[in-house]
């Protein structure tokens, strides 16, 4: 289906701010509450979509491996049900300039053969996701969070030991960045920042993830990996909170075809599909209405116009597109999952966001298909002279739906000619990257619970920024907002950038994507509220 | 025959220099490449990974290391699966579409050619119609429209067999992938079987052993079943291409881990030395198998000599 799956959509959330001298919580663990009858057997199977690329943290940028590797390795902080940020490996933390973070680690966090966990490890880790030896795809990842000297080691011009980490005892470690970054803190839920055991590495190289050599300090640990058939964790009996633990076996399967995946369910063989099949979700809902579940996602569709290209470059054009696409029809009667219908960038559920609707977004869809017509008569463009485009996706069936019905719309309201062309998922990526294309589908999750994660694709300097917008003041505003340590002060900052947006049309939003899945009622501690989709199998337990 | 078989494995070999050359370039060109991703690596990061995979030399420089590698038995890292090796990968891969495949074939065979037996002795009955009018039905089914209909009988509807998986490859997981991926061969066979059948049992041989007054079961089982089976030999070797190139669709539809699927996800990943490990395979049991039906043509029919 939507093919967004190659990113990690991660790292947490600190809602206020950091500045805060010291922060300290409960640990958080499978929280069953009293009274709930337990089945005998405790073991889950969970549908995986496709098959990790690698149980390596510092080697995937996927979110099929996000979702074992969260079981397998524990960070400096973890999320709970809700999406908030909260102790992992670090108690607690502490900044006051939020440039020099302090955390401060448990002292009973162990390695599934026994060691400590130790700052140390941290140390160990981070300096691997950058070092050009590891050749991680995510190292981009501690470049962004900012670390002292992070590009440079990365661009091969400073020492790996450079790093702005370190251990000032075994309990305790030191980050230092260039910048202030408010959120630093949420940023470590990532699973690039994860941290890995250094003897095993040295030993195995890289079969250190293999069944037989695995150490790690998540709850659970690997039993078996079949590659396209299953991996199956057990917990780890060192795990500093497994008295917790009730699941007795989570399995992993890696099951592409949505279809399949839902026949498994339906037969009883797996407890949480990945995604449910579109076509399929009206009877899903009405016969199995206790197992569909429809949490909002941090993602937006969109459709991006090449600004940097005739017609597209005309602003009257961008707008009369936009503003010919109903988006009700496209959320209401194409999906119908409780998708909502897009007029930001950035997905409402982001949180401390609160864009203003733009005037578009007001106006009945009657008012904006004349305001639409109006603007593509006034840029030149007439019955005699019908604008004429291509229109890319990636193949799958739910975007050509999408795109045959916006070709309608278009059609229908403007007299736009548009044809369809659909390519294969790298060569799309291809055409796209160089801006061999008139109108792209483009989607995006969040890396991060922030608008940033979203609104800084627009910015004229980045590399993701397929629909090459430019503009000085947008580019201005998000520099400031990227500075600023005050959430309020930067979330006002980042529906100013939502303004511009909606004024200069880069893009057309769409739909706010919702994460559609099967979950079997027996399966209890299910986070519904998290807009992550961050599943700790650790919090669950299966019910009688 | 040891001359024939020597030459046909010396024939082999410029075959698969041709595959591999041809396969590798044409990878090489695909638009896309293994680390292409929706956010663009930073070109600091990209020249790292391009050095560890050896992409950062030239085309033709990373093909001769790729047929030295190769000569030696070492088809190198998985581009996309990080923690395996492309031998570890096939290694783990090939058993379980061996077993699957092997099953289906001896299946498609028994089935196919008995029924298209019994076809042919009843020609023109009420059974003869039954079989083939339920073979044509099997010939025009594809299997991506067969198997979800198997599952939804016997998975989720019966709840005999379970709709997917493979755990350890017992019946209970083999039945449904080896009855979606047969069926369409068992009708052909079917068809071919009782074709042939009819034409050789129409034929003077058949008609003089009739008149010596053997018994007829004699008769198909000692004189006629032999030349009938020539067509059924021949398209032997096609079916089990078929076989092979079709468990891609069984092995996705029923998330078997076996090379069909480990051989779909390479292409779309553009993992270089997966296709290209599992194109070389795939060729190389083509050309072996094509061999052994050669070799069987030649023992059933006098005809052929080599």
């Amino acid at each position: 289906m939507e093919r967004l799956k190659n990113k990690i959509t991660q790292a947490v959330l600190l809602s206020v701010g950091l500045t805060l001298a010291s922060t300290s919580f409960s640990a958080f663990a499978a929280d069953v509450p009293a009274g709930t009858q337990l089945a005998k057997v405790q073991e889950l199977v969970r549908g995986n979509g496709t098959e990790v690329a690698s149980l390596d943290p510092h080697k995937t940028e996927g979110v099929p491996e996000s979702h074992v590797i969260r079981d397998l390795l524990e960070g400096l902080v973890n999320q709970d049900s809700q999406g908030n940020t909260i102790p992992g490996v670090a108690l607690s933390w502490e900044t006051t300039d939020n440039k020099l973070f302090t955390f401060h680690l448990r002292k009973d966090a162990k390695w599934s053969n026994g060691d400590p966990v130790t700052a140390e490890d941290f140390v160990y880790s981070f300096k691997r996701v950058v070092d050009p030896v590891t050749a991680s795809p995510y190292a981009w990842y501690l470049e962004m969070t900012n670390m002292v000297n992070a590009k440079e080691i990365i661009e091969g011009t400073a020492d790996k030991e450079t790093l702005g980490v370190k251990a000032i005892d075994p309990y305790t470690l030191q980050v230092t960045l260039t910048t202030a970054v408010p959120y630093f803190v949420k940023m470590m839920g990532h699973t690039t920042v994860k941290p890995v055991h250094k003897a095993s590495i040295e030993k195995f190289g890289d079969k250190w993830t293999k069944p037989e050599n695995f150490v790690g300090n998540g709850a659970f640990t690997i039993a078996n990996w079949v590659v396209n058939e299953r991996i199956e964790l057990v917990p780890n009996n060192n795990y500093w909170d497994n008295a917790h633990t009730v699941l007795t076996k989570v399995t992993f399967l890696p099951i592409e075809n949505q279809v399949s995946e839902m026949n498994r369910f339906l037969s009883g063989e797996i407890d949480i599909t990945n995604e449910l099949p579109n076509e399929h979700y009206k009877r899903l809902a009405k016969d199995h209405a206790e197992s569909v579940s429809i949490p909002g996602n941090l993602c937006s569709y969109y459709y991006g116009f090449n600004n940097a290209k005739a017609p597209f470059n005309d602003v009257r054009v961008r707008k009369a597109l936009s503003y010919a696409i109903d988006r009700n029809v496209i959320t209401k009667f194409l999906l119908g999952q409780g998708q909502k219908p897009a007029y930001f960038l950035t997905p409402e559920i982001v949180a401390g966001f609160h864009p203003q609707m733009p005037a578009y977004g007001k106006l009945t869809q009657k008012q904006r298909v004349q305001e639409a017509k109006d603007l593509l008569s006034e840029a030149g463009f007439n019955k005699q002279n019908p604008l004429k485009f291509t229109l890319l996706y990636n193949t799958s069936e739910n975007h050509k739906k999408i795109a045959a019905a916006i070709q309608s719309m278009w059609k229908k309201s403007l007299g736009v000619d548009v044809q369809l062309e659909n390519q294969e998922w790298k060569t799309y990526l291809d055409t796209r990257r160089q801006g061999d294309f008139d109108v792209t589908r483009a989607g995006w999750c969040g890396d991060y619970n922030e608008a940033s994660s979203f609104l800084s694709l627009m910015q004229s300097n980045n590399s993701s920024n397929d629909p090459k917008y430019k503009s000085a003041e947008y580019d201005q505003i998000m520099n400031k907002a990227l500075l600023s340590t005050d959430d309020q002060e930067r979330n006002a900052l980042y529906a100013e950038a939502e303004v511009l947006l909606a004024k200069d049309m880069p893009i057309a939003p769409i739909y706010q994507y919702v994460k559609a899945r099967l979950v079997n009622p027996h399966v209890g501690g299910f986070p519904t509220n998290n807009a992550e989709d961050k599943i700790f199998s650790k919090d669950l337990y299966i019910k009688q | 025959m040891f001359k024939f078989i020597a030459k046909r494995i010396l024939e082999a070999i410029p075959t698969l220099l041709v595959l591999i050359t041809i396969s590798f370039f044409l990878m090489r060109f695909a638009p896309g490449n293994p680390f292409s991703t929706e956010r663009p690596l930073p070109p600091e990061v990209m020249e790292n990974i391009n050095a560890k995979y050896g992409l950062d030399k030239s085309v033709f420089e990373q093909y001769t290391t790729y047929l030295t590698n190769v000569l030696q038995g070492d088809f190198g890292p998985s581009f996309k699966y990080k923690d395996f090796t492309v031998n570890e990968l096939v290694a783990s891969a090939l058993p379980v579409s061996a077993k699957v495949g092997a099953a289906a074939f001896v299946f498609t065979l028994i089935m196919g050619v008995g029924v298209g037996t019994i076809a042919a002795l009843k020609q023109n009955t009420w059974i003869d119609y039954t079989i083939m009018s339920t073979a044509m039905i099997g010939v025009v089914m594809p299997s991506f429209v067969l198997a979800p209909a198997l599952i939804y009988v016997f998975s989720i509807y019966l709840g005999w067999f379970p709709a997917g998986g493979w755990l350890d490859g017992s019946f209970q997981y083999m039945f449904l992938p080896v009855i979606g991926m047969s069926l369409l061969y068992v009708a052909t066979f079917a068809r071919i079987t009782r074709g042939s059948m009819i034409e050789t049992l129409n034929s003077n041989f058949i008609r003089t052993a009739r008149a010596k007054g053997l018994s007829y079961t004699y008769i198909v089982l000692k004189h006629a079943l032999k030349p009938a089976m020539l067509p059924v030999v021949s398209y032997m070797g096609p079916a089990f291409v078929g076989i092979i190139t079709g468990s891609v669709v069984i092995e996705t539809i029923f998330g078997l881990p076996g090379i069909g699927k480990l051989f779909v996800n390479a292409a779309f990943n553009r993992d270089y030395s997966l296709v290209m490990g599992v194109t070389i395979l795939i060729g190389f049991l083509f050309i072996i198998f094509n061999t052994v039906v050669d070799i069987l043509l030649a023992a059933i029919d006098p005809k052929i000599r080599y």
